[in-house]
């Protein structure tokens, strides 16, 4: 996983600052952004590998409609990183290739 | 079930808007959008501007705060986080943090703007790929630009623009590669009388070009060909394309591409709605009357999913169009209506005199509308143009069909990224034209949800919750 | 492959109308038989049954008051793998065939005691050959472990299968158009010229002529059948059918409301509403079916649905098919039904030997599927 960003953060107004856990580990990131911003301010991903070829993939509309960046986000797998807001705590997984069979909580 | 007189979907400018306008002539009036703050693209996180900076973004983007702030201060029910996943003529499903529920209406105004248009070129799948509206998006709601080797290649007002507020925040452009293809300069200029009207967009654009110059930002005008490099593991190195007829390749870990915006027409599509391809914007665009009404009743849309005019048209239209159903709801009279919606649509025309001039323009170069075979074309399913093309030699009838045959269109984005470029292939390899040909069906769900949110929109599951 | 036909005249020994699964099936056959065949099909709008169907190749509760019926579905679900072997072998697709048993799931004891009932007396018509079993709740969840806490139980039978709809009718265009067959995708056929021996099919701006023609249109065939003598009454009954994304294999065994596709991809549907020519959907029904198959497989909820439609069914008032020669116009055929994924097989063998020859083998009974029973 690189750990080297090809985004950089812009002198910014002051925000709360919110960490969040993504493949296990702690990241910073600004309220009110997107999980999408976040991972790749951090210089992570790929995201996702595809289901079809498994070839990796990133974020790439920034706007919810490409899908590109879906990933598991607090346990719910192929979310969009994009239109979801960070959240203290929330652990995010990246999405690889077709999502595993989601398991029931009260099956009897 | 609630019911409103008017649902408006979308807080871009439009929405925001039609939504003042119409709650302002006391219609009952709920704004549903799918982003935690009203803005739309455009005007995306107006409410609290990330950038300590605001020359990077410029006044037009600050424009908006007042705009936000008349539609916060309107008696509208806003309801934001919210995804619309169907609607029909008289209600909708929406999901707000994994419930849906349905929302009764008398009328319903799409104000869903519009989306970029797909780049399709070689490696564009590839991370580190991005498009300008992306890079432009995260300057807004992260403060976030890229960093590093950066090449924006593309076509279009929004490449400029975006090239230029990098460059305003410090960030160094390896290379600006414009695709325009330069015969659309030529086409272009028997537009510029009447873009004259025009004059301050035509002003902007000149500006802009003038800033990247004083920059050192000295755009590659002709380029083709385009091409992402990778290495062996998959890496974004490069890009490689051809100006003045060599190949050359520039090294970068950014690649921004843009190719214009195009309308959203998922909403308008899966209602039925009548729409026809606008062969100058190289889109398709639902059939409006004067005032924005589609070819179903009670169902009307503003601003950039109308046809692609801009921010300040799409404001415009917002107001035109909520002014238009407040008249049809009896909160307004013929003779005041005819006033407001005189003045309304003088100031719209007036702003439209540039597009015909840059959608000339800007019309994308051939290779991007139907790119080369070893093209994917569909992100999600992994299907090239190639393959595409060769359904269509072999009697494959049009886009559902080919969908059908292949899965293009079959995945999570339902089509928003393949949708033009399969008609356009399919155009091109059967000999036809494009609306002849058509596009896919769209149907609900317009975003992907959970089964048990559709199980919940049950009226005997809606009634168990009222009771509950 | 031969590129579709330009507008003019063409010239056939058969006529298909209709390129859905019916028409191909029955084309493939013909062609099989030595036959030049040209289909004429519609455009890509159309009502396309071949388009919005489960993919089920099932035999279990089919033909409960038609002995006849239910021998033919057999039939044909026992040619299916050799017809699946064929596409695979002269285009290289695999069509997902699975003929693994199905399970015909039942939420309430009472649901499932009515089709025990249903199968036994199929059974005793059959003179006893007719496989099924009856599962209570803990049989079913040996077998399926996701199933629903709820779930009454369901019935199996081994007789039946699935496969991809959409791969077996991609794979059965390139068959006919590799086997040069003439595909002509001009429209919808306005008018048909009958003659003794000799039929002109009218299709846009094309005429094609045969000696034979067969009627595999569907609803269209309504309206055609006059034209060559015979009677259709069929009409639509409407299903929605829901599509969630690709989840991680999970279900072997197709069922009658829910299955998993080769892709991972899962199929929800079984609804039926008399609408007339409407292919939409609606609210409150795909609610129900995401309801029911949540309660079928509760690990579902979470699954999000990607696409839905609504697809219009074939039917006769009886439910069963037509297969007819015309005694005004010899030559003249009616092929019609509501299952077409099931019957292709036998639309491909024994349909269209009849066809091919105008005898038809008296096992089939075809009598019985005469329109005259209406």
């Amino acid at each position: 996983m690189p750990t080297d960003s090809n985004f950089k953060r812009l002198p910014a107004n002051a925000a709360a600052e919110v960490v969040i856990w993504v493949e296990g580990k702690p990241l910073k990131a600004r309220a009110g952004e997107s999980v999408a911003a976040a991972v790749l301010a951090a210089g992570l991903g790929p995201t996702r590998t595809t289901p079809v070829s498994a070839s990796p993939r990133a974020p790439y509309c920034m706007m919810g409609v490409c899908f590109e960046c879906l990933m598991e986000i607090d346990g719910q797998e192929n979310t969009q990183g994009c239109m979801t807001t960070v959240a203290e705590g929330m652990q995010v997984q990246f999405q690889r290739g077709i999502r595993n069979v989601p398991e029931v909580e009260d099956n009897a | 079930m609630r019911n409103y007189d008017l649902v408006v979907i979308g807080a871009g400018p439009a929405g925001m808007a039609a939504a003042t306008t119409a709650a302002s002539q006391g219609l009952n009036v709920a704004l549903i959008d799918e982003q935690r703050q009203a803005g739309g693209q455009i005007y995306r996180n107006i409410g609290t501007p990330v950038l300590s900076d605001e020359r990077v973004l410029g006044p037009d983007y600050y424009y908006g705060r007042e705009l936000a702030r008349k539609f916060s201060e309107a008696n509208v029910d806003y309801l934001s986080n919210a995804t619309v996943w169907e609607v029909s003529d008289s209600h909708l499903c929406l999901s707000i943090d994994g419930e849906s529920r349905r929302i009764g209406f008398t009328r319903v105004l799409i104000a869903t703007g519009a989306q970029e248009r797909p780049v399709p070129f070689p490696g564009w799948t590839t991370p580190g790929v991005m498009t300008c509206g992306a890079a432009q998006i995260m300057l807004k709601t992260s403060g976030l630009a890229p960093n590093g080797p950066l090449v924006i290649a593309g076509s279009g007002p929004l490449l400029l623009l975006v090239a230029c507020q990098l460059s305003r925040a410090g960030i160094e452009i390896a290379a600006l590669l414009d695709t325009t293809p330069k015969h659309n300069y030529r086409a272009a200029l028997k537009h510029l009388p009447g873009a004259l009207r025009g004059w301050r967009y035509l002003l902007k654009g000149t500006r802009l070009i003038a800033e990247l110059r004083r920059k050192g930002v000295k755009p590659l005008n002709g380029v083709s060909q385009l091409n992402a490099v990778t290495d062996e593991d998959g890496n974004l190195t490069g890009v490689c394309f051809r100006h003045n007829g060599t190949e050359q390749t520039v090294a970068c870990s950014s690649l921004l591409v843009h190719q214009g915006v195009v309308p959203n027409v998922q909403l308008t599509r899966s209602l039925g709605a009548e729409h026809s391809w606008d062969e100058l914007q190289q889109c398709w665009r639902p059939t409006l009357d004067t005032f924005g009404e589609t070819s179903v009743p009670n169902v009307y849309v503003a601003g950039d999913n109308a046809g692609i005019g801009g921010a300040l048209v799409a404001e415009l239209q917002g107001q035109l169009t909520a002014t238009r159903i407040a008249m049809q709801a009896g909160q307004l009279n013929a003779e005041a209506f005819a006033h407001m919606s005189r003045a309304l649509q003088t100031q719209i025309e007036q702003q439209l005199a540039i597009r015909p001039f840059l959608d000339q323009l800007y019309t994308p170069a051939p290779e991007f509308l139907r790119p080369a075979d070893e093209t994917v074309v569909c992100r999600c399913e992994e299907v090239t143009a190639g393959e595409i093309r060769n359904l269509a030699k072999t009697g494959c009838a049009g886009p559902n069909q080919a969908k059908a045959f292949c899965r293009a269109g079959m995945g999570p984005c339902q089509g928003r990224l393949c949708g033009l470029t399969v008609s356009q292939l399919m155009a091109e390899a059967s000999d036809r034209p494009v609306p002849e040909v058509g596009y896919y069906n769209v149907r609900s769900p317009i975003k992907p949800v959970t089964l048990a949110e559709v199980a919940g929109v049950h009226p005997a599951s809606e009634s168990l919750q009222a009771d509950s | 492959m031969s590129a579709a036909a330009k507008p003019g005249s063409v010239k056939a020994e058969v006529t298909v109308i209709g390129g859905g699964l019916v028409g191909l099936a029955v084309a493939r056959g013909l062609q099989d038989q030595g036959l030049n065949v040209a289909v004429v099909d519609e455009g890509d709008i159309a009502l396309r049954a071949s388009r919005g169907n489960f993919g089920l190749v099932w035999v279990q509760g089919k033909g409960d008051t038609c002995p006849e019926y239910a021998r033919l579905s057999r039939l044909s679900a026992t040619l299916w793998q050799d017809f699946a072997n064929g596409l695979a072998e002269h285009t290289g697709i695999d069509v997902q065939l699975s003929q693994i048993g199905g399970l015909y799931i039942c939420l309430t004891e009472q649901e499932l005691e009515q089709r025990r009932i249903m199968l036994e007396a199929m059974r005793d018509a059959q003179q006893g050959d007719y496989p099924f079993e009856v599962l209570d709740h803990d049989a079913l969840k040996a077998k399926v472990p996701e199933i629903g806490p709820t779930v009454a139980g369901a019935t199996h039978s081994p007789m039946d299968g699935h496969v991809n709809p959409l791969l077996l009718m991609r794979a059965m265009v390139q068959r006919f158009t590799d086997r040069n067959g003439q595909l002509i995708t001009t429209g919808p056929v306005t008018k048909i010229e009958s003659n003794p021996g000799r039929f002109v099919v009218h299709s846009g701006d094309q005429v094609i002529e045969s000696s034979r023609v067969v009627l595999a249109a569907g609803l269209g065939n309504r309206e055609l059948a006059p034209q060559v003598g015979l009677s259709a009454p069929v009409s639509p009954n409407r299903g929605q059918v829901l599509i969630a994304e690709r989840v991680k294999h999970f279900l072997d065994y197709p069922t009658g409301h829910v299955r998993q596709t080769g892709e991972g991809t899962i199929q929800c549907g079984d609804s039926k509403e008399d609408v007339g020519l409407d292919t939409g959907t609606t609210t409150d029904v795909m609610a129900t079916i995401a309801h029911r198959a949540i309660t079928m497989f509760p690990l579902l909820a979470k699954v999000r649905l990607i696409r839905s439609w609504g697809a219009l069914r074939v039917m006769t008032p009886d439910g069963y098919p037509i297969y007819q020669q015309s005694e005004q116009y010899p030559g003249a055929f009616l092929v019609t039904c509501h299952s077409g994924v099931t019957l292709a097989a036998a639309h491909a063998g024994p349909i269209a030997e009849w066809i091919a020859s105008g005898v038809a083998d008296p096992s089939l009974s075809l009598e019985t599927f005469h329109a005259d029973r209406f």
